[in-house]
């Protein structure tokens, strides 16, 4: 499970994982005497720690999500703040400046929360629901396919092709994601199908 | 070990009961290896996350400097110098990481007028504390490292914390935690003394035979101290000073911590400080208020 | 990679070359930091600009974009030439003593079997000579006039020093001096490793220039060795993992090929793929191809695949040409042969080539669904913005679906890192609004589409009604579902083949790895290289043992790293035929007399004799391949080609401008630019403070990097009267877009066939949507072309030209 899993501390001996554990050393443990003086009060207190990797490039740095109690933000869990974990052997708790912003990615103001359309010739979208927009993907799916769908080839051979709508995976999905979208997109026929590796 | 002794204030500016010459206990460092130093600027990412600051999206003015000074809401930046070595007619690009330098004799608070406004811990933190803070922009002048940046709203200066508030549950500063190649480490004095001098060897075994520490003599040293591949050359990162010291003015407060003679002068250069404050000003240190404290130095010592 | 993060610490030796590492991978880059102070390794850096990777190297040299093969070629001319070779690697690990065919030749840049009309070769030529025995003949003298290395010694002998700085623009002593620091690993204690990212791959002879430099390490018996290797810098935090999934237009998961309209059946696809040993004793683990292409039809259609239908090959589509990768695909769009496509988390407005084709080819689509987390570009194609996106949305008759979905933070899974570490994480927040995972938004699709055909019928509605759904929500698989089926169960019991009556793996289990893989459909694997990620142990992509067993800095509990844990590839070759390390101070597996132990699982059969067994087990030969037979469409070598838009000529074969084996369409062609009208250098990059397209939508990546801008050196600012900060325009034979300039001396003119030739620097951050100030990506201006073998664009080469300008007006 992703939380409370133990931290265990590093057996090498480079500069920073010293300071780090010289640190834990000073035995600047209390917050209190923190709040004494004009200091911060530290802002990762109460928070819900979970396990996750960047997405950004492949280097793949562990990192850790602090997220409020969904009880305190109105039942929705909400993420405070984005760290590197310090466990993690290639990024050692680093993170690198896409890595350290995360946070700002994940609420960014250009996130979509709601599906959308944009009918032919117009100059807007307008929004949608689930249900109109999936129907809508599945019936222009359906219908170029049964239109388009190369079963056998000029020699008899069954091709069973559909290169006539294409497809681009995300490699920022996960694996699982990525298999599911093989299945159903293989699974249709297509041919038209990349990810950015080509790229 | 303590926390509630090694964060304790030891010094306060405008206070005479403070001890002048603290006794650092404990004393934290952050040391920036130049020589390991990328130019990420994920020093810049993580510091405005921690902080929770933000600071408006500006333009390209012609270097990957970005934003293109400190400000109120970027305590640290990285510094970009393309430096054509004489010697070897080779490029060096000099990327310096810039922000509070955490003096052991800050020249922030020995001019800061304003009760309590700037402190210093026993571990060696400089800190601002805005609650006292009257905008009078002393500390601007004060600091022989330009650091200090004001905002508008409030009007009140702004700085490196050295993330206290990580410190004070046995964290490192932001920065430090996030810097991809170590560059920065954040330990006691001692370890980063300990650990710059590895560094330096492995410089002088490529070929900089100048690599050096910068924790100035002037300040009386820094908690914030950087490996140069050129210590004999400071100024080629970005204008880091050669020989930093508080300068003559804030002396003022010395003596008028001393003597308290002069504390009717003072107080009149604080009302139009913060006379100024109220105009809604900016307040910077005058032309005028700087002569004011050379005649008064000059007047007494 | 070859190798792992963490292994870089190992290297004596670090070439950055062909990437941007300290830039692009910046925590990655701390294990040649640490390498450097913990070691004392040195640091190469050779690229066109004086880069963030450079700032912290110990040599750096400049090289014109596009001429790295030359510079490879020259380096391994430069270690032949002063008996810088490991031999007792180079003999026995490779196959420098293979035999060529008779007929073999290379003449004015073609080699054997060129068709002009169809720019492409025939290969069969590029063979061993095979003895009556059925095995490749072999020189182990190396003597003969057509072994291998022979052959590359003649091949490459053009590539002098005088050369390399003709054609590269490397100042002759710099390329001396990285050439002798290159040439010391080829020590059996000593070792280099590469680090290479784009730069590498986006030329139209990308793939060679990797070869180059396998090539090279294998020369020095760099290659399985800690601290060794070729490793490719993977851009995108789960590029890898869609890559060994398949998500390819000829790939099916585990780098199985989609199969070709000429293999109607299952029999004919596999015959191709039995991959005999060339030498006796050889382990050719391809041989097992039958058991993984079986069983992936097994998890694709379950209990309606069986052996009496061809497991179902019929199903599964058939390709009449090589591939449909992006670039053939948009060919299509502009020429109005599609009509729908899918952008699922990707923004090829800005990604593709010539953005004028792209948004041509968008706008002749019906419908275009996009499914991402953040409102992309090509969502808004048809949105006009002014200069920086000059279109009329009323004459856009295409429909757009946008899908909004969760992003990381807010799913469960497993990302396969560059290192081939496939790591779980999990949901650390809810989504925003109504997004959704694109697990869900994938499931919908496929009920929707299910349900249609069960109403209505329609054309081979059997593969979409029979495709393997057994989830226990099959409107919302779980990710554990997922990867379970990725790893692979027993569908029956599989026993031992040696002894019939013992059971290795019971019914309905899963599988321990792909071993217990079977071709008569009693097993089922969705990704056989994955097997072992998800067992009845548990789920090893989360395992989180980070302990070090022998400093080895490989952390065989952490994670799980394909294939079977194994976390340096090769490993064989880092002991000698003996079966004892090269450099005991890097051990990492050794034969103790019966077997192989140590701290990574072993690349070779536990018990597989030293002497007998050589290292490369995936190869037929059980030898790495400095000649790469048919097996590259291009050449059997790498060789040196222009880039198709070039400041130069080809010095070395006037005739060929450009991969003579790579496709180009007519249409492209046209919009090739010529050096009269266009005489500088055009290159893209990446900066480190953003993330391709998306970290403009984050307010603190827009603020470390705001504005689109253009780097030249300061004597072309000079002579082009640009100033640092000005605007400027960038225009080539397909755009003209507007950008700040940056006037630096990080860049600098070459000096190439007596000629000097400057750079344009593009980087690739902006377009206009998102917080920052709206700008262009140097898609707009490049050409489209793709690599030879594998179609990637030539971004990084191409004419552009530069003039002060004003700013946009919108």
């Amino acid at each position: 499970m992703p939380e409370g899993i133990s931290r265990r501390a590093f057996l090498g001996g480079s500069a920073a994982t010293l300071a780090a554990t010289s640190l834990g050393a000073f035995g600047f443990g209390a917050a209190e005497a923190a709040a004494a003086t004009s200091i911060r009060p530290f802002k990762l207190a109460g928070t819900i720690e979970t396990r996750n990797t960047c997405t950004y490039c492949a280097v793949a740095c562990g990192i850790i999500l602090y997220a409020k109690p969904a009880a305190e933000t109105g039942g929705k869990r909400v993420i405070t703040y984005i760290d590197g974990d310090p466990d993690h052997p290639t990024n050692r708790g680093t993170l690198c400046p896409k890595g350290a912003a995360l946070l700002n990615f994940v609420h960014s103001p250009d996130r979509l929360t709601v599906p959308r359309y944009r009918a032919p010739g117009e100059s807007s979208f307008r929004e949608v629901s689930w249900d109109w927009a999936l129907d809508r993907v599945a019936r222009q799916f359906k219908d170029d396919r049964d239109k388009n769908l190369v079963t056998t080839n000029a020699g008899g051979v069954a091709v069973n092709r559909w290169i006539t709508t294409g497809f681009l995976a995300a490699s920022a999905c996960t694996n699982e994601t990525g298999w599911l979208t093989f299945k159903v997109v293989r699974g249709m026929g297509a041919l038209v199908f990349d990810n950015q590796a080509r790229v | 070990m303590d926390a509630a002794r090694t964060m304790t204030v030891v010094r306060s500016s405008a206070t005479a009961s403070a001890r002048t010459t603290p006794r650092f206990e404990d004393e934290v460092t952050k040391l920036i290896d130049v020589s390991k130093c990328i130019g990420c600027k994920a020093c810049q990412a993580a510091c405005t996350e921690w902080n929770d600051t933000v600071q408006p999206i500006g333009y390209f003015t012609g270097s990957y400097q970005n934003p293109p000074d400190l400000t109120a809401n970027m305590f640290t930046l990285m510094r970009f110098n393309e430096w054509v070595n004489p010697k070897s007619g080779e490029l060096e690009w000099l990327i310096r990481k810039d922000g509070c330098m955490h003096c052991a004799d800050p020249g922030c608070l020995a001019a800061c007028p304003a009760p309590g406004a700037i402190v210093q811990y026993a571990n060696g933190i400089v800190d601002f504390v805005h609650e006292n803070c009257i905008g009078c922009g002393y500390c601007v002048k004060g600091c022989p490292f330009d650091i200090p940046r004001y905002s508008a709203a409030p009007a009140k200066a702004y700085k490196c914390t050295l993330c206290s508030d990580r410190v004070a549950v046995g964290d490192g500063p932001a920065c430090a935690k996030a810097c991809p190649t170590e560059a920065i480490v954040f330990g006691t004095k001692g370890e980063m003394l300990h650990h710059a001098a590895g560094r330096i060897t492995d410089l002088k075994s490529r070929g900089f035979e100048s690599a050096g520490l910068y924790n100035p003599d002037g300040v009386n040293g820094t908690h914030v101290m950087y490996v140069l591949p050129h210590a004999d050359q400071p100024e080629l990162y970005s204008n880091l000073p050669s020989d930093p010291h508080v300068s003559p003015w804030v002396r003022v407060w010395k003596g008028a911590a001393k003597t308290y003679v002069s504390l009717a002068a003072m107080a009149a250069l604080i009302v139009g400080a913060v006379v100024h404050h109220a105009a809604g000003g900016a307040n910077r240190v005058s032309e005028k208020d700087e002569q004011a404290a050379k005649k008064l130095i000059e007047g007494k010592e | 990679m070859t190798n792992l993060w963490t292994d870089i610490r190992s290297a004596d030796l670090v070439i950055v070359m062909g990437g941007n590492a300290a830039e692009a991978h910046p925590c990655g880059f701390k294990w040649v930091t640490r390498a450097k102070a913990e070691r004392g390794a040195r640091l190469i850096v050779v690229d066109p600009r004086f880069t963030r990777t450079a700032a912290v190297a110990d040599y750096y040299a400049p090289i014109r974009p596009g001429t790295d093969i030359t510079f490879l070629l020259g380096v391994i001319k430069y270690c032949i030439d002063n008996n810088k070779v490991q031999w007792d690697y180079v003999k026995p690990f490779t196959n420098a003593a293979f035999i060529v065919m008779e007929g073999y030749g290379f003449k004015d840049g073609l080699f054997t079997g060129y068709d002009p009309a169809k720019r492409s070769y025939d290969r069969a030529g590029w063979d061993y000579e095979i003895g009556p025995d059925g095995y490749a003949v072999l020189d182990p003298t190396l003597t003969h006039p057509r072994c291998v290395w022979n052959l590359l010694k003649q091949h490459i002998a053009p590539y002098t020093p005088e050369t390399v700085a003709r054609i590269c623009g490397t100042p002759r002593e710099k390329f001396l001096h990285i050439a002798a620091m290159i040439a010391e690993t080829s020590a059996p204690n000593k070792v280099m490793t590469s680090m290479y990212a784009l730069g590498w791959t986006q030329h139209s002879y990308g793939a060679q220039n990797i070869r180059a430099m396998a090539m090279l390490q294998l020369i020095l018996g760099n290659v399985g060795l800690r601290g060794g290797g070729v490793n490719a810098l993977r851009g995108h935090s789960n590029i890898q993992g869609l890559t060994d999934l398949g998500l390819m237009s000829e790939l099916i998961p585990g780098y199985l090929n989609m199969p070709h309209e000429t293999e109607p059946d299952l029999a004919s696809y596999l015959k191709k793929r039995t991959f005999k040993p060339l030498q006796p004793d050889q382990i050719s683990y391809w041989r097992n191809y039958p058991k993984f292409m079986v069983s992936f039809l097994k998890a694709m259609w379950g209990d309606a695949a069986s052996a009496d239908n061809d497991y179902r090959y019929g199903w599964i589509p058939k390709l009449d040409i090589p591939m449909y990768d992006v670039i053939q695909a948009f060919e299509m769009m502009a020429q109005g042969k599609m009509n729908g496509y899918v952008c699922q988390g990707f923004n090829p407005l800005l990604s593709f080539p010539n953005r004028t084709k792209v948004t041509t080819g968008l706008s002749k689509l019906k419908f275009l669904v996009v499914m991402d987390p953040l409102d992309t570009e090509t969502a808004n194609f048809w949105q006009n913005h002014g200069e920086y996106n000059d279109v009329d949305p009323s004459k856009i008759e295409t429909e757009v679906i946008q899908l909004p979905t969760t992003c990381f933070a807010e799913d469960e899974g497993s990302l396969t890192n560059s290192g081939r570490w496939l790591q779980w994480h999990w949901a650390g927040g809810d989504p925003p609004g109504e997004a959704r995972s694109d697990v869900w938004i994938m499931a919908q699709i496929h009920l929707r589409m299910k349900a249609l055909y069960a109403k209505e019928g329609g054309k081979l509605p059997e593969p979409i009604l029979n495709l393997d759904w057994r989830y226990k929500d099959p409107a919302d698989p779980t990710p554990a579902e997922l990867a379970r089926e990725m790893n692979g169960s027993a569908l029956e019991a599989v026993t031992d083949p040696q002894d019939p009556a013992k059971v290795l793996v019971e019914k309905g289990k899963q599988l321990p790895s792909f071993a217990f893989l079977r071709d008569d459909g009693s097993t089922a694997c969705g990704c056989w290289i994955y097997s072992g990620c998800y067992t009845e142990a548990g789920n090893a992509m989360a395992r989180r043992n980070n302990a070090d067993p022998g400093h080895a800095e490989i952390y065989p509990g952490w994670a799980f790293s394909w294939p079977v844990n194994r976390r340096i590839l090769y490993n064989r070759a880092s002991c000698d035929l003996s079966g004892k390390p090269w450099d005991p101070t890097r051990k990492i597996i050794e034969w103790n007399g019966t077997k192989w132990v140590g701290y990574d699982v072993p690349d070779t059969l536990p018990t597989a004799n030293p002497e007998t067994v050589m290292p490369f087990i995936m190869d037929a030969e059980g030898t790495s391949r400095l000649w790469a037979r048919g097996l590259m469409v291009d050449g059997p070598f790498p060789t040196h080609y222009e880039p198709f838009e070039a400041p130069v000529a080809n010095v070395l074969a006037p005739g060929v401008q450009g991969n003579p084996a790579a496709r180009v369409f007519p249409d492209d062609r046209a919009d090739f630019g010529t050096a009269t009208e266009f005489p500088l250098v055009g290159t893209s990059y990446r900066l480190t403070e953003h993330f391709h397209f998306w970290t403009k939508h984050d307010r603190v990546n827009a603020m470390l990097q705001p504005q689109f801008f253009v780097e030249i050196s300061e004597e072309l600012g000079r002579e082009k009267g640009i100033t640092d900060g000005a605007w400027v325009r960038v225009w080539s034979k397909r755009a003209s877009i507007k950008a700040v300039a940056c006037v630096t001396k990080r860049i600098r003119p070459w000096t190439i066939d007596g000629k000097t030739v400057h750079l344009v620097g593009i980087p690739l951050h902006w377009g206009f949507m998102g917080l920052t100030r709206k700008g262009w990506g140097p898609n707009s201006l490049t050409p489209v072309v793709g690599d030879a073998n594998v179609e990637t664009p030539e971004f990084k080469a191409f004419l552009v030209n530069i003039e002060p300008s004003t700013p946009p007006t919108s």
